[in-house]
This record gives C-alpha cells, structure tokens and sequence, in this order.
C-alpha cells in the first residue's frame, strides 16, 4: 500500500462522541443489548449481511447491498464519519444500524437491518441511532430517508417526520428530518433502553458477535421451513 | 336431518405470503383437505368458499368459481359465502345443511382471505366496512376502536384488568409456539408486554385499553374441510368427527343499539343451539377454539358460551384453567392472537383445529382426551355469529 496516495484517499475523521451501551427488554422478556462496535468487527457483520442481499421481500437485497457497501467502506476508509451500532441478544446478533455525520450538525442516516423480526429490534435499533445523532453526538437534525414501506411505517409515520427539499444521500424518495424537537417528543413513546448494562450482559455481548448461520437467517427473514407444510 | 361427518382436514401456515394468490392458498388447503379424507376419484358435489373481502383486497370475486376451476373439480356447485370474520362459519354451516338435507354426500368447504395485499390502514379500513355505514363508518370507527371501547366497559363491569388480558395473549402466544402453522411464533412474557416501565414501547396503544398484543395480526392463509354424510365417511375409513351441533343468531349491526353493549347475545343464542343440538351442555366440552380477534373477546365469548360465569373468565384465565393442560383448554390452536385471522379463513381454520384435537393429531398442542370440541366464529361485533360441536364418535 503506498501510505502517501492512501493518506489522500482516506477522508478526514471528525472526533465523535461515543454512544454508551443500553439494554432493552423485549415483549419476549428478552435482553437486547445496544452498542457501539468499531470497524474491526465490520468483516463479522459482513458474514451476517451477506445473506440477505439475494432477500427480495421487504428490500433487503436493496438495504444489505447498500449496508454491505457502507460498512466494508467505513473498514478501509472510504467513508467519513461513519458510526454503527448494533444489537445482540445473548451475544447473538440480531440487528445492525449504521449512520454518519453530514456535518457537525446535521446527521445522514443510512441504513437499519433486522435479522429477527417481529419484535421491533428495528425499530429500536433505528431509535438508537436518532439518540446517538441527538443526544450523543449533539446533532441537531437527522436526515432520513426508506427504502422499503415498513422503514417508511416506521420512522416517517411514527416520528411523524418532518419533509425536507433536496435529496438524502442515498438519493431514492423525499427526504425526511428528524428534528431535536420532534426526538425529544417521540422519545418516552419510542426510545428505549437502560443503562448501565449489567455487567454479565455486557460481557456476553462483546465476548463474541455471534452470527447465526445462512440458513438461519434466511429462515428469520423469510420463514421459509413452514412452506413445506 | 343426517349426520354430518368432517372426513378431511387441511390448512396452509397462516403468515404473509406474497407469492400465493389467494385461490393459490385456497387450492393448496382445499388439496390438503380431500388428501386427508383420501378422497380418490370419489367427486365433490358441491364447494362453498368462506370469504370476507376478495374484491377489496384482491381485486378478485367468485373465487368459488377459480377455486372448482383450478382443481378442476368441474361441475360440481360453487358459492363464495360472506359473513364478515364469520364467513368461513357460514360456509362450514351451507356444507353442512347441504349434507344434512341428504342433497350432497360430499362437500368441499374452504375459507380463506389475502389481506397483507393491501397495507395496514387500507386493510383496516376493508374490515371497518362490516360496520354500520351511516351509523358507525362515517365516523371512522374501526374493528379495534369497537373493540376497545367494549373492552372498557366489559372491564369496568367485571373488574378486569390489563393483567387479565395479558394472560390471554400470553397463554395463546405460548399455545402457537406448538403450532406450525401459526402466524406468530414468539414467546411474549408478562415483564416484556406489561410489567416492564418500558413495556409501552414493545406494546404500544392500539385502541385504549387494547393495546399491539391484545389484538390478532393481519395473516393471510387458507383453511379447508371436507364434509361428508356418515356413509361416505365408513366407505372412506376416515375417523369420524361428526358435527354433532350448530347455531347460528344475529344481532343489532350497531353496538349503540343494544340494551346492554357488553351483553353478547348472538354469542350467547348461537352457543346454546348449537349445545342443544348435539345433546350435551358447555362443561362437556373438552376443547375449544374461540374468536380471540382481541383478547377481551376470548373472556367475554368463554362466559357467554357458557364456559363461565359472568366475571369469571379473567380469573379462569390467570389461574391456568384454560390453557393446553388445564381444565378446559381454549385455543390451543394460539386463536386468531397468534394462529392468525385472515377473515375468511377462521372459522374453517377453527374447525380444522377441533378435528385434529378430537383424532388426537394435534402434535405438541394435544389436548387429553378431547371427545366434544367447540368452536365459535365471531361475525361484526357480534353481530352474526356461529357456532359448532364437534364430536368424536366414542
């Protein structure tokens, strides 16, 4: 590698502040542990999305392929300013999100994967981002944007998000901004999560990210055994 | 009138199933049901498909006639029956007169519905069009909004609570985990839908006091039975489950109307003639599937059948008494809470259930000794209701 020519290539990297660890309880009773990874765990998370970008419904294919691109991105700089956060249960991962600063004000949120589905893992992995963007990171709007008519249900409709002209990154449909003002009155009806995470919790968690394996996930996404009935 | 013999079985997994059409989901479960009574070349005379709504959300009428079509069971009969959510009740109850009467020998009955065609509020909005339209529509109320607002005065009256409510939709939840063919397979807990300070945001208000857990999913699928006279059913050396009761009742399409809106008296006439018919009284049923579109439904519905009296349902529920192995299990099918309600599709779906419990082919979710089953399909807001005893010949 010519570390000259790389250090062109490479953008320059704004201090961010960190996002502190939380834990949601499920309707299942289950732990979602919530937390930040840094981009020396993005081959892993690739191992998990891989699967999903051939996943018609719902555009996975269209969100893994993106996601894929962003985060392999973000681990050979090639993106600015990039954060994830991701969610596991008993070390297992089941949902990732990733966004970046636009500015020192302004968020660009990119993309929300759920591998388990049906318990809002999304929909509390995206409402982690927002806090990172607001609360931590000190931001004042996020711009936003869906790809698939549920990630349109669940933030345009239930943050009730206010229109923006121009274009999100992503390009695709009107953009969409999360504001502090309407953060702040979603919060208590949409964000979840304590902290500190319990020790034993915490340590599971980044002990291993556990990824289940294709066939798996496939079947969380798509519910594929139950055909053969 | 005849005995009337359910000889065969079949349902398809209820959940979203974008590649099915909805005469596709028909088919296969119509497919399932003649291979269970190993029909052969015998013909079907007659079919009969429960169906809300195939016209608003399939752009699709006279499936009846797609669905003798495609498994070109030609010429026999074909009607789509419509009853709102009991539409699949009503068509179970054409089959079976149809039978009784000695006019057929052998009937088809299949109901389904394709509702995840159409988004969630459009969707609402078909089921919303069972109600009254100058006196309930036009106001915007929802099959949910009615049902909250009967929630709270059913729980103002007896004293039940959100926690009673839970254990419905946790025993049913925990009951479709035994159930592959189930919409939802998911292990909810008291702490994560209630208990919890955060619980709000797993479960959020749907229509208060019913919230996201206290009301069946949006499925489509598929269930069907085939029906014949007790002759057919020795020839074909099936099991016998025989229908051995029906009722049906209707009552005032407005729940403003009534004298009592927590008084279900369609509920209560369709239980005792269908009781009545078969001989036998609500404490000899050994299982039974109720119409738990909302779990205030499945207490209300389980003292007005008779099960319990007036107030004491909730309390049955908490204490166990109704779960898989309990004194008298209600939906171990999960109910329309986790097996899923695609209208057209549950009260068949219902019946099915009762004939793999009363054969003893229910897996995991076996009820013990189930001889008498029950089964309740719950039309408007109780406004058409049917219901029917299944029995297993000694």
């Amino acid at each position: 590698m010519d570390l000259e020519l790389e250090a062109y290539l490479r953008p320059p990297e704004a201090e961010m502040a960190p996002y502190p660890a939380k834990v949601i309880t499920l309707a299942t009773g289950g732990k979602l542990v919530v937390r930040q990874v840094d981009r020396e765990v993005v081959p892993t998370l690739l191992e998990a999305i891989k699967p999903t970008i051939e996943v018609e419904r719902d555009y996975y294919d269209i969100v893994g392929v993106r996601l894929y691109g962003e985060l392999l991105g973000w681990y050979r700089h090639r993106v600015r300013d990039e954060f994830c956060i991701i969610g596991q249960i008993d070390g297992l991962l089941v949902g990732i999100v990733n966004s970046r600063m636009l500015t020192p004000l302004i968020g660009m949120s990119l993309h929300t994967l759920a591998i388990e589905r049906g318990l809002r893992i999304g929909a509390h992995l995206f409402a982690a981002k927002m806090e990172h963007h607001i609360e931590y990171l000190n931001q004042d709007e996020v711009l936003i944007t869906a790809e698939s008519p549920i990630g349109f249900r669940r933030w345009m409709i239930e943050y009730g998000l206010q229109k923006r002209d121009g274009q999100h990154e992503l390009g695709g449909a009107t953009p969409y901004a999360l504001t502090r003002e309407l953060y702040f009155a979603n919060k208590d009806r949409l964000v979840a999560g304590e902290r500190p995470v319990p020790a034993e919790l915490m340590e599971v968690a980044e002990r291993e990210i556990i990824i289940a394996s294709e066939e798996d996930i496939l079947e969380k996404i798509l519910g594929a055994k139950r055909r053969m009935l | 009138m005849r005995p009337v013999v359910v000889s065969g079985a079949g349902m398809i997994p209820f959940e979203r199933r974008d590649e099915d059409s909805l005469v596709d989901m028909l088919a296969a479960a119509s497919l399932h049901a003649m291979d269970d009574a190993r029909l052969g070349d015998r013909p079907v005379e007659a079919v009969y498909v429960g169906n809300m709504a195939s016209g608003l959300f399939n752009h699709q009428v006279s499936v009846a006639s797609s669905l003798v079509d495609r498994l070109n069971l030609l010429p026999a009969a074909a009607d789509r029956v419509e009853n709102g959510p009991a539409s699949g009740g009503s068509a179970i109850k054409n089959g079976l007169l149809a039978i009784a009467s000695g006019y057929y020998d052998v009937v088809l009955v299949a109901g389904g519905e394709k509702m995840r065609e159409v988004i969630g509020p459009r969707s609402t909005d078909i089921v919303a069009a069972m109600t009254h339209p100058e006196a309930e529509y036009i106001y915007g109320v929802t099959l949910p909004a009615m049902a909250g607002m009967f929630a709270r005065l059913y729980m103002d009256k007896y004293g039940i609570t959100r926690e009673h409510l839970a254990h419905v939709s946790i025993k049913n939840q925990q009951n479709g985990l035994l159930n592959p063919y189930a919409h939802i397979q998911m292990n909810i807990t008291m702490e994560g839908i209630l208990t919890h300070p955060q619980s709000h945001i797993n479960n959020p208000v749907v229509a208060d006091p019913l919230h996201l857990y206290d009301c069946c999913p949006v499925s489509d699928g598929a269930a069907a039975v085939l029906l014949t006279s007790l002759d057919v059913a020795q020839e074909l050396k099936v099991p016998i489950v025989e229908i051995a009761g029906f009722g049906q009742a209707t009552d005032t399409q407005t729940l403003q109307e009534r004298s009592d809106p927590t008084d279900l008296k369609a509920v209560s006439l369709a239980a005792q003639n269908a009781f009545a018919m078969a001989g036998i009284q609500p404490e000899d049923i050994n299982v039974a599937e109720l119409h738990d579109a909302f779990t205030i439904l499945e207490i209300a519905e389980s003292e007005h059948v008779g099960f319990f009296e007036k107030g004491e349902a909730a309390k049955a529920v908490k204490n166990g008494e109704t779960r898989i192995d309990g004194k008298l299990p209600i939906n171990p099918s999960g109910g329309l809470k986790a097996r899923g309600h695609p209208v057209g599709a549950t009260g068949v779906a219902q019946v099915v259930e009762l004939v793999w419990q009363l054969r003893g082919e229910a897996g995991e979710r076996q009820v013990k000794d189930a001889a008498n089953g029950f089964s309740l399909n719950f039309g408007g807001f109780g406004n058409n209701v049917l219901a029917f005893v299944l029995r297993r010949e000694a």
